[in-house]
């Protein structure tokens, strides 16, 4: 029960002392810095004892040839040799010796199992810290590699982003080729409109010239004579319209 | 059958009686040795003892017996004038007693 509590602080006095309890322990489960293997778990419970201070292997050595009360026997006897021959010498410490082992053991009895209850509650708080530490990289480590078969599946949409990039640059060329048409059509066309303007101009103006040449030529050949027998004729031709029209109106 | 390996490498448990003495010769008492030994002896105690998970007081407790047994031997030249009686005989009392007795 006591041990826990050293186990517990061990740690913490465990750079104070060169023989201390840690570093000891740590010096030889691994032998050589780069071993793999996980190191084997603390035994559950400790090396067995009878009455807190004598091994149980006492017990179990004496057990074949004196039985169960042998020990027992053999720490009588051996109390009394050292009584009798004052090896052990009776003096005023021993009644003090005797009260502080009273109150110990009276101490012990009572208050040992809640101290090992604390002790243990400590050694889980540790156990759990250290656990939610390790669930907790798993996780992200496990959803790390999710992310990165995420990646490489998006990784091969890369071929369809390519595809895209290619139908928009052939629809690019598309349209340049097809403003470049247009333009040729149109340049192509003005040129053939004005060769067509062109020849229209000419024809017009050979017709107005010819209208004009006949014109003239028909003017400048009325002779005064024509002239004059014409306007007789229409003269003529008035009054038999003059007559009609009067005819019409009083008919 | 463990006649076959060297008396030096038996554990103390393995070796007979009679060749106790040769092979207490046999082992290594330069000081690394006899460090190794006592670092050795602690690493027993130690990881049967106090480095599990539910130890019992047995472990501290049979130090604290052992510091107390330790110091009352170191110390018994000093507590042997405080002996009640003189050998084995129960009827002479020691100097101190006489002393304290006389002064009764």
């Amino acid at each position: 029960m006591l041990s826990r509590i050293v186990f517990v602080s061990a740690n913490a006095v465990k750079s104070s002392s060169p023989l201390g309890a840690g570093l000891v322990q740590l010096s030889h489960l691994h032998t050589s810095p780069n071993s793999q293997a996980p190191v084997p778990a603390l035994p559950e419970k400790g090396g067995k004892t009878r009455h807190g201070i004598i091994p149980e292997e006492i017990f179990q050595l004496l057990y074949p040839k004196t039985g169960v009360t042998g020990p027992y026997v053999l720490g009588a006897g051996l109390l009394t040799y050292i009584l009798s021959k004052e090896i052990y010498i009776i003096n005023h410490e021993t009644f003090a010796a005797a009260c502080m082992g009273t109150v110990i053991i009276y101490g012990v009895r009572k208050f040992g199992p809640d101290v090992a209850a604390f002790a243990d509650k400590l050694n889980e708080e540790k156990v759990q810290k250290a656990q939610e530490v390790k669930d907790l990289a798993m996780t992200s480590l496990a959803q790390a590699v999710l992310d990165e078969k995420k990646e490489q599946w998006r990784a091969e949409g890369r071929q369809m982003l390519f595809d895209a990039k290619r139908n928009n640059v052939a629809m690019l060329l598309e349209t340049n080729r097809r403003e470049r048409v247009h333009m040729v059509t149109n340049e192509v066309k003005k040129r053939l409109d004005y060769q067509i303007a062109l020849q229209t101009l000419h024809r017009r103006m050979e017709q107005e010239h010819m209208v004009n040449w006949v014109e003239k030529n028909v003017v400048t050949s009325i002779t005064p004579q024509q002239e004059k027998t014409s306007i007789a004729k229409c003269i003529t031709d008035l009054k038999v319209l003059a007559k009609v029209q009067q005819a019409k109106a009083t008919a | 059958s463990l006649d076959r390996f060297p008396l030096g490498e038996k554990r103390l448990m393995d070796v007979k009686l009679g060749e106790l003495g040769s092979w207490l010769g046999k082992r290594d008492f330069t000081p690394n040795g006899v460090l190794a030994s006592i670092r050795n002896g602690h690493d027993r105690y130690y990881n049967k003892y106090i480095n599990v998970k539910k130890g019992g007081i047995g472990g501290v407790a049979m130090l604290l017996v052992g510091y107390v047994a330790l110091s009352y031997m170191w110390e018994y030249d000093h507590l042997s004038e405080y002996r009640l009686w003189e050998y084995d005989d129960l009827r002479v009392p020691t100097t101190y007693n006489i002393i304290h007795l006389k002064a009764l």
